[in-house]
């Protein structure tokens, strides 16, 4: 592989701003990287047409003495879901298929003005419901250590592109569980901030009141470098918090555990969990412990409810979000006879059977005769997984578990089993609820098959730095008593380079 | 069994998807095993608790009024199936008079 695409993101920025290496040959390594590769991992829908063009821009204000950006010359892979003027944003669906978006989305307009170039926009499950981008209409996404599994989702593509070396860094959004689980069965680093900590501004949604986009990079200094770069209040986004970013970067840099609280979630484990996920969840925890960690166990008893709430609460507010999709301002417009007709010959085309199921889900949900029973019951239990949190915090600093009870499935698999498919998103899904920070870092292979698993730290919201003080403790150590990064290990990855 | 076929197909009518028989005969089982599912969170005794419909507390969200630059019309209707008069064309959307 090209020593350019192997680099780091902190590396490339620091090699771009000192003149050592000019951000069109960064850019170019890794076009050429996805001309190679991507053809198996299919992480991308999009390239770049101007991604040279934007390298340029940025040698050329390097030329003239201007200011860069904190990620000058850095690519980043786009989830498609943002909004990007110049480049299509299909959210994986038919019905936005060729959609040119008229306006930018915050997160990739700061990204653009911290001197990143947005090298492609990246596969998912359609409208970001699923766990394995099998539900995108253009066909999944492979994991890298291994074709014949998923890379997790929704944002797959992103994880992939990340983990194959497409790109050194990459925008995901996490609702349930979208940007830890893929980071963590693909052996990469995935944050979901703070709620409000970034905007939604531009991104296509699915359920507002839980979307969040976030950072996927290989070391746990990447993510935080674009996870402060894209974050911040935004008057456009009614949600965002006015608050200032947590130090992130810093606190990467200074991964430390030593005197902080930390506790493990007992009702993550016991049956469904992969045993070589547990053992690696465990020999976590005994790092953390012999790091300087004060490690106990914590009982958050409501959170066994939180998979049920979620999937009462996400469809519900799908049902409504989603109605903005009727073949009359934008997208597919299909069919014939009234404005209605259309709208319903349109959606019937234009969603795939798991935005049906969604959709229809949440509708009974909410409809009358039922919403007591349904939504207005699973927004009484996010409370009391609010409540669990904060008392938990009462006791702890962090709170740590598995991030997804198995490492990734083969393709297939869960497909026609939507309950299945649910259960990847079990442990992620309360931080989601309760608008918390959480991290999923590498934390080793299962024995069973080799593949990657991750340990996910919670923190209270607006606390997100704390969590990269864990994780780059984690990742320190673990890279050390490995002798070289996880993705090292990965040997789908070399047949990759090798073709 | 939480719900019938005849009544996903009501929703459906409701949610403006026109599915086809094939469809509503594997949507329909796979919604009652969901259903079925998550009716759990009946089990929690939650009488007297809050609903939270968003995590972050803020309640409304005032800016001040001030004008500024809109999207151009040429924009807003750059992904429209169909313009005319530099407006959305639609299909009809009232019946022909009885």
């Amino acid at each position: 592989m090209d020593e350019l695409i192997m680099k780091t993101a902190a590396e490339l920025a620091a090699a771009v701003a000192s003149g050592e290496v000019s951000a069109a040959e960064v850019t170019a390594a890794h076009l050429e990287r996805i001309a190679a590769v991507d053809g198996q991992v299919r992480a991308f829908l999009h390239v770049a047409e101007d991604a040279a063009a934007q390298a340029e821009a940025i040698d050329g204000k390097r030329a003239a003495g201007e200011p860069l950006g904190p990620l000058a010359g850095v690519p980043v892979a786009v989830k498609d879901l943002f909004a990007t003027v110049g480049m299509p944003t299909t959210c994986g669906s038919k019905i936005l298929q060729g959609w040119l978006p008229p306006y930018e989305s915050t997160v990739t307009r700061r990204l653009r003005d911290a001197g990143a170039v947005l090298i492609g926009k990246t596969n998912m499950d359609e409208f970001a419901m699923g766990s394995s981008t099998e539900n995108s209409r253009f066909g999944p996404s492979r994991n890298p250590w291994d074709l014949g599994k998923v890379p997790g989702g929704s944002s797959g593509g992103s994880a992939a592109a990340v983990a194959a070396y497409e790109a050194p860094l990459a925008l995901g959004t996490d609702t349930g569980g979208s940007i830890r689980q893929p980071a963590a069965v693909c052996g990469i680093v995935g944050t979901k901030p703070t709620y409000g900590g970034s905007s939604r501004y531009g991104v296509v949604a699915f359920a507002s009141s839980l979307d969040t986009p976030g950072p996927f990079g290989r070391t746990v200094l990447d993510a935080a470098l674009l996870h402060e770069a894209m974050s911040g209040h935004d008057p456009l986004d009614s949600t965002s918090i006015d608050a200032p970013v947590p130090p992130v970067v810093e606190a990467a840099r200074h991964g430390d555990v030593a005197g902080l609280r930390i506790g493990v979630v007992t009702e993550f484990s016991g049956d469904g969990y992969q045993p070589g996920v547990m053992a690696r969840f465990t020999e976590a925890v005994e790092l953390l412990e012999s790091l300087g960690a004060k490690v106990a166990e914590v009982s958050c008893p409501h959170f066994r409810y939180a998979l049920p709430a979620y999937y009462l609460i996400a469809p519900s507010e799908a049902s409504s979000n989603l109605a903005r999709f009727d073949g009359m301002r934008y997208g597919l417009r299909a069919g014939s006879g009234s404005a209605e007709e259309v709208m319903a010959q349109t959606r019937a085309a234009g969603f795939g059977a798991e935005v049906k199921r969604r959709i229809i889900l949440g509708t009974y949900a909410l409809s009358s005769g039922y919403y007591d029973a349904y939504y207005g019951k699973a927004q009484q239990v996010r409370t009391l997984i609010i409540q669990d949190f904060d008392a938990a915090f009462g006791q702890v600093d962090v709170l740590v578990s598995p991030v997804t009870p198995t490492t990734a499935f083969r393709l297939g698999e869960r497909v026609d089993d939507p309950m299945a498919m649910y259960l990847a998103d079990l442990c992620t899904i309360p931080a989601d609820l309760a608008g918390n920070a959480a991290i999923s870092v590498p934390c080793g292979l299962a024995d069973e098959d080799g593949l990657p698993a991750g340990l996910q730290v919670m923190a209270p919201p607006l606390a997100d730095d704390r969590l990269y003080r864990v994780a780059a403790a984690v990742e320190a150590a673990f890279t050390r008593r490995w002798g070289h990064p996880l993705l090292a290990e990965a040997k789908g990855l070399k047949g990759l380079s090798s073709q | 069994m939480s719900i019938t076929r005849d009544e996903v197909a009501h929703l459906a009518r409701l949610s403006r998807l026109a599915l086809s028989d094939e469809e509503l005969d594997h949507l329909a089982p796979q919604l009652d095993q969901i259903i079925s599912a998550v009716a759990q969170v009946q089990e929690v005794a939650a009488d007297g608790i809050p609903p939270t419909s968003h995590a972050t507390g803020l309640t409304n969200v005032f800016r001040d009024d001030e004008p500024a630059p809109c999207l151009p019309p040429a924009d807003a209707l750059s992904g429209a199936p169909a313009v005319e008069s530099q407006r959305f064309k639609v299909p009809r959307i009232l019946a022909e008079e009885p």
